[in-house]
């Protein structure tokens, strides 16, 4: 159901979320609003413990909020069931993390390769969009390499190619720059702007950095399970 | 198929734990081989069996002899079509561990009660005419490296010839073969009259070790056998009659119940692999739960994941089991390893067939497990264990 304006993406309405620990509530986020346009790049700051990696889980459909609903590009994710909202991850998101999470056991190319199992594509058709990743990446020459041969930088490029490789309608990052140096992050971040600017990918980045958050078009802040346009004092 | 990779490359990441656990799964497919070909090769005969034969022996043992004249009155019995007998000679060939079966037969008689024995005709009709003849199993003939025409001695553990001395003299007029591949052809059969117009001088004059008999239909078999027990009843040499199966069965159960005995320490084994495939599996699940955490994050499904775990827990255990079996086969091949004890010693396909079917059964009762673990892990928590 689309209740929203056609530019609208993302739509968070009224959302909260309770996690239990024994007898004990704990409310991670209250009541919380939340709009993104198509093609907007917006960066999602806050400190340790204000619910950003939460938010970032509910909008990708990895978990569900306790109230409120969750809108993408028209389809309301607390109504899908677990099958559903599996199939609707594969079709419609990419997940960056900050720790890469690339199978160490695969190459760079059979990592990018992952999300595409799950489409009807043939062989050629799958080895075809992980070269396109991978060239977009400028990771070319590095497909038949294992994580563990690649730099931090490389890895998290590795990770946005597996991210961007069935050309997904989000692209959520938790912390993309987080594991990387100074000059590392600054690559990924011109990676991130490129995809956003050059190619249209709607990007939402969880970050504590200030200097990441600079790239993107919006920042909203979050904390004590509420959204600002202001920065946490 | 697509999936293959990320199963094969998932057992390659702790390569010493994978080849520990293929190497004690391929362990116990060799024993699986061994114990299906030894209880084969000890009870086997019973499945190939003639339901149309009964054996008659002695009521008290099959050591006991039975009159030769007992022939012609069981072919008189309702429902007998043919009779015949063997006696059991007990020879030895140049060393004791030589062994295998020879027994005097009449020819024609017994090659018509044993259709499974085949024999080119030409060698059929030297028999005929050789009263020293002897016909050998393909088996034997290849042990020994005899051919037709070679005068082979063989010395009697029982039966003595008038001069006094225990070893008699063969020509090998024929090598027979078996109708089926688990047809015994290790034995030596020659002529009755032969045999006792010989031992005449001494002991067991007019006396054979047991019959064989047809019967016309095989669903009146035990009204025949209680009909020939019936004819003999208050003799001096009253008689035993049983279905040819039973009688193989009684043989085998000189050494207990092999089936029983089989099946318990294959069930030990089986229970051993099931624990160590069990505690390799749960352990490569434990480890990876981040990264089953990303596969569910970029789509994959529940049922998706449960079937890469059982996948990864048959793939373990079908290519240790078929490795096992492969070898087993490979050892078995080459035949009876005892020097004749066990004459029918081969790995069946039936049981070929089951132990594929045991391993990839033994995949899914040790995946099972950590499949619904994985399965149940909520993503976020397990992306956060990464």
């Amino acid at each position: 159901m689309n209740t929203q304006g056609n530019d609208t993406l993302v739509s968070v309405d009224g959302v909260e979320k309770i996690f239990h620990r024994g007898a004990e509530e704990i409310h991670v986020l209250s009541n919380l609003q939340l709009r993104v346009p198509s093609g907007e790049f917006l960066a999602l700051m806050g400190p340790s413990g204000s619910g950003k990696s939460t938010l970032l889980n509910l909008i990708g459909g990895l978990d569900r909020p306790t109230r409120g609903t969750v809108s993408v590009a028209g389809e309301r994710l607390d109504q899908l069931s677990d099958h559903r909202l599996a199939a609707w991850r594969a079709r419609h998101v990419g997940f960056v993390f900050q720790l890469y999470n690339l199978m160490p056991m695969l190459t760079a190319e059979r990592n990018v390769e992952l999300p595409l199992l799950l489409t009807h594509l043939s062989k050629a058709e799958r080895s075809q969009h992980v070269k396109a990743a991978l060239a977009m990446v400028g990771l070319s020459h590095r497909e038949r390499h294992y994580p563990r041969t690649l730099s931090g930088g490389e890895q998290q490029r590795v990770g946005i190619a597996r991210g961007i490789v069935t050309d997904p309608t989000l692209l959520l990052c938790d912390e993309p720059t987080g594991d990387l140096d100074r000059k590392a992050g600054d690559e990924i971040l011109n990676l991130l702007q490129g995809l956003n600017r050059e190619h249209g990918k709607t990007i939402i980045m969880v970050t504590h950095d200030p200097h990441a958050s600079a790239r993107a078009a919006r920042t909203v802040h979050l904390d004590k399970g509420q959204l600002s346009n202001e920065p946490v004092k | 198929m697509k999936f293959l990779h990320l199963v094969w490359s998932n057992l390659r990441r702790k390569k010493l734990r994978t080849s520990l656990t293929l190497l004690s799964i391929l362990v116990a497919f060799v024993l699986f081989g061994f114990l299906a070909a030894i209880k084969h090769a000890l009870a086997g005969g019973v499945e190939l069996a003639g339901a149309d034969r009964l054996i008659v022996r002695h009521k008290v043992s099959i050591i006991q002899m039975l009159p030769e004249s007992y022939k012609a009155r069981m072919e008189r019995i309702p429902g007998v079509v043919l009779a015949t007998h063997q006696t059991w000679f007990g020879g030895i060939y140049q060393d004791p561990k030589n062994f295998f079966m020879q027994n005097p037969v009449v020819p024609e008689e017994f090659l018509a009660m044993h259709p499974e024995l085949i024999l080119a005709p030409g060698q059929k009709q030297a028999w005929l005419k050789s009263r020293t003849g002897a016909v050998v199993g393909r088996k034997t003939a290849d042990r020994f490296h005899w051919k037709i025409g070679d005068r082979v001695p063989i010395q009697s553990t029982i039966w003595s010839k008038p001069d006094g001395s225990r070893v008699w003299e063969f020509d090998i007029v024929g090598i027979y073969d078996g109708k089926d591949k688990g047809t015994d052809t290790t034995a030596l059969f020659f002529r009755y009259d032969y045999f006792d117009e010989v031992r005449r001088q001494s002991w067991g004059k007019g006396q054979v070790g047991w019959y064989t008999i047809r019967v016309k239909d095989p669903a009146q078999a035990a009204d025949v056998a209680k009909r020939v027990d019936q004819e003999f009843e208050n003799s001096s040499a009253e008689t035993k009659t049983e279905p040819e199966g039973a009688f193989v069965q009684a043989w085998a159960r000189q050494i207990g119940n092999i089936v029983m005995i089989v099946a318990a320490i294959l069930g030990a084994v089986f229970f051993t692999i099931l624990l160590v495939t069990g505690n390799t599996m749960a352990q490569a699940v434990r480890e990876r739960t981040g990264e089953l955490g990303v596969l569910k994050a970029i789509g994959f499904t529940n049922g998706q994941i449960v079937s890469l775990v059982l996948a990864e827990a048959c793939l373990l255990t079908v290519l240790g089991g078929g490795l096992g079996l492969g070898l087993a086969w490979l050892v078995i091949s080459r035949g009876d390893p005892t020097g004749g004890l066990l004459p029918m010693f081969f790995f069946p396909t039936r049981d070929l067939l089951i132990g594929l079917g045991i391993s990839v059964v033994l995949g899914i009762v040790t995946g099972i497990f950590p499949a619904y673990q994985a399965m149940r892990l909520r993503v976020a928590d397990a992306l956060r264990r990464m």
